[in-house]
């Protein structure tokens, strides 16, 4: 059984119908590229499977979406334990205007971690996790503003990861960051899927074909096709495929 | 449309293909000529198409590592690209087997017996006509034509057959034939050979169309196996078919 299983799912703001009757499964400690033309989706599409889509007014979800088999969408759900268990990193960092340390243990505060031993722990781990640890453990107290964009970006990976989440979305994460500090980014998500199920919407599409297992492809709020990355670059079954990862549409 | 240049680029790599093997024509129509007519200067021209066609295949790799460098093709396209840097390869073996065929002019007078070979100009016309139709489908996208070619290849190994046969029994006949005879088996060779490239040429077209790669033991409806130029019994019955006559040497004069 796939770990998320997404179906007929309609997304709409106001009268936008965002996404049409998507159905997708998504494979458990893998890591999931949704690719597509501005507009098409990507973006809406992975922030309904934290719910982060609660928060615009506009928004109405039909459809289901079961994560282990519990449907996010179903009565009795309480949000913030979705988003405790499927965690988010955005296309721009956006470090709390505090210290590297007080970003990490923000969210497990909440969740009601008091212990600082057991706080101190979760920072070493997290920022070791996110192949941060060596570059700031000694300036924890250091606001986070002082970090390098590629930083703050692993900084805001670890501040999702403090969490234990089980699945981790990304939404552009390397968009804002240079080739180095995007390399690092690729080569930590290849690491972080031994331990966690990551989605990641990008627009570079070669990035999707170095780090990603399966690849979706969305147009005008539709899947067009998801299927073994490789395959999907070297020969994909839909002509739009085709046509959008070649460069001649979109 | 967008990315105007670089489709400009993929369209300019065709032309270049093509143009290539406009110049492994004519590398092997006038080799086989020069062979037939014992012509030294056509031989030399040949030699010369020799460093052409080397450059061509230069031209087309740097194109087609450019095409990766600068603007990353996947799929169709980067299928395409390495279906270019493939079959070049062919495109250069098939000249270099015109100026072999070329180099073997200097036989001296032909014996009366060889003028009555007269399969080589018609295994030179089919194998021409294979390398014609392999770009030709390359060009077209057409993986149905391409594979066509592997039945045609038959025909040509059932020539290449029938020449060397008859060329042993002339050698036998007389061993002062032995030079001609053993230069018109390495012409058939070499024709039969100039056959199996155009159809690694096909290959390369079915895998470019489709994305699949064929089993070699599977793309020819014969028994053959790959590697193989003497074809089997059953092979030898097979009729040859005509062609499409743009190869003519005018035999009577010789």
């Amino acid at each position: 059984m796939s770990q998320i299983e997404v179906r007929d799912l309609n997304v709409w703001f106001d009268k936008n119908h965002a996404l049409k009757n998507v159905n997708m499964d998504i494979e458990g400690k893998r890591i999931t590229a949704i690719i597509g033309p501005s507009g098409c989706g990507k973006s809406t599409f992975i922030r309904t499977i934290n719910r982060m889509n609660d928060t615009i007014p506009s928004c109405s979800v039909k459809g289901s979406i079961k994560v282990d088999g519990n449907d996010l969408y179903g009565e009795d759900i309480d949000v913030t334990q979705i988003r405790k268990r499927i965690g988010m990193v955005f296309q721009k960092p956006n470090p709390f205007p505090k210290s590297i340390y007080e970003n990490i243990v923000f969210a497990p505060r909440i969740h009601g971690v008091r212990d600082r031993k057991a706080l101190d722990a979760i920072v070493e781990r997290s920022l070791r996790r996110a192949a941060l640890w060596d570059e700031v453990k000694d300036r924890l107290d250091k606001s986070a503003y002082n970090l390098s964009g590629g930083q703050q970006q692993r900084l805001c990976i670890a501040r999702a990861l403090a969490v234990e989440p089980e699945i981790v979305l990304f939404d552009e994460p390397c968009s804002a960051l240079d080739p180095i500090a995007t390399a690092k980014i690729e080569d930590l998500l290849i690491d972080l899927k031994n331990d966690y199920t990551v989605v990641i919407v990008t627009h570079n599409m070669q990035q999707a074909a170095r780090v990603a297992d399966t690849t979706a492809f969305f147009y005008l709020g539709e899947l067009i096709e998801h299927g073994d990355t490789q395959r999907l670059f070297e020969k994909p079954d839909e002509k739009l495929t085709e046509q959008y990862i070649t460069g001649r549409m979109g | 449309m967008t990315r105007v240049r670089y489709t400009e680029e993929l369209e300019q790599l065709d032309r270049e293909i093509v143009q290539m093997g406009e110049t492994a024509k004519d590398m092997v129509r006038k080799g086989v000529q020069a062979f037939l007519t014992s012509d030294v200067a056509l031989r030399d021209e040949v030699v010369r198409l020799d460093l052409d066609i080397y450059r061509q295949e230069q031209m087309v790799e740097k194109h087609c590592i450019e095409l990766v460098a600068l603007h990353q093709p996947v799929a169709s396209d980067l299928r395409t690209v390495t279906t270019c840097l493939k079959i070049i390869t062919d495109l250069n073996r098939i000249g270099r087997y015109g100026r072999d065929i070329a180099e073997l002019s200097d036989h001296g007078d032909l014996d009366s017996s060889f003028r009555r070979i007269v399969t080589v100009p018609l295994m030179a016309e089919l194998s021409m006509a294979m390398v014609t139709d392999s770009i030709a489908a390359f060009v077209a996208r057409d993986d149905r034509a391409a594979r066509e070619l592997f039945a045609r290849d038959d025909e040509v190994d059932s020539l290449w057959n029938t020449i060397f046969r008859e060329s042993l029994t002339y050698m036998i006949e007389d061993p002062r034939n032995i030079t001609a005879g053993t230069h018109f088996i390495l012409v058939a060779r070499y024709l039969e050979r100039i056959a199996d490239h155009s159809c690694n040429i096909g290959d390369r077209v079915m895998f470019m169309v489709t994305g699949a790669r064929l089993d070699p033991y599977a793309r020819k409806g014969s028994s053959h196996k790959p590697g193989h130029a003497a074809p089997s019994d059953d092979d030898r019955e097979r009729k040859v078919t005509s062609t499409d006559g743009y190869y003519t040497i005018p035999l009577d004069e010789k």
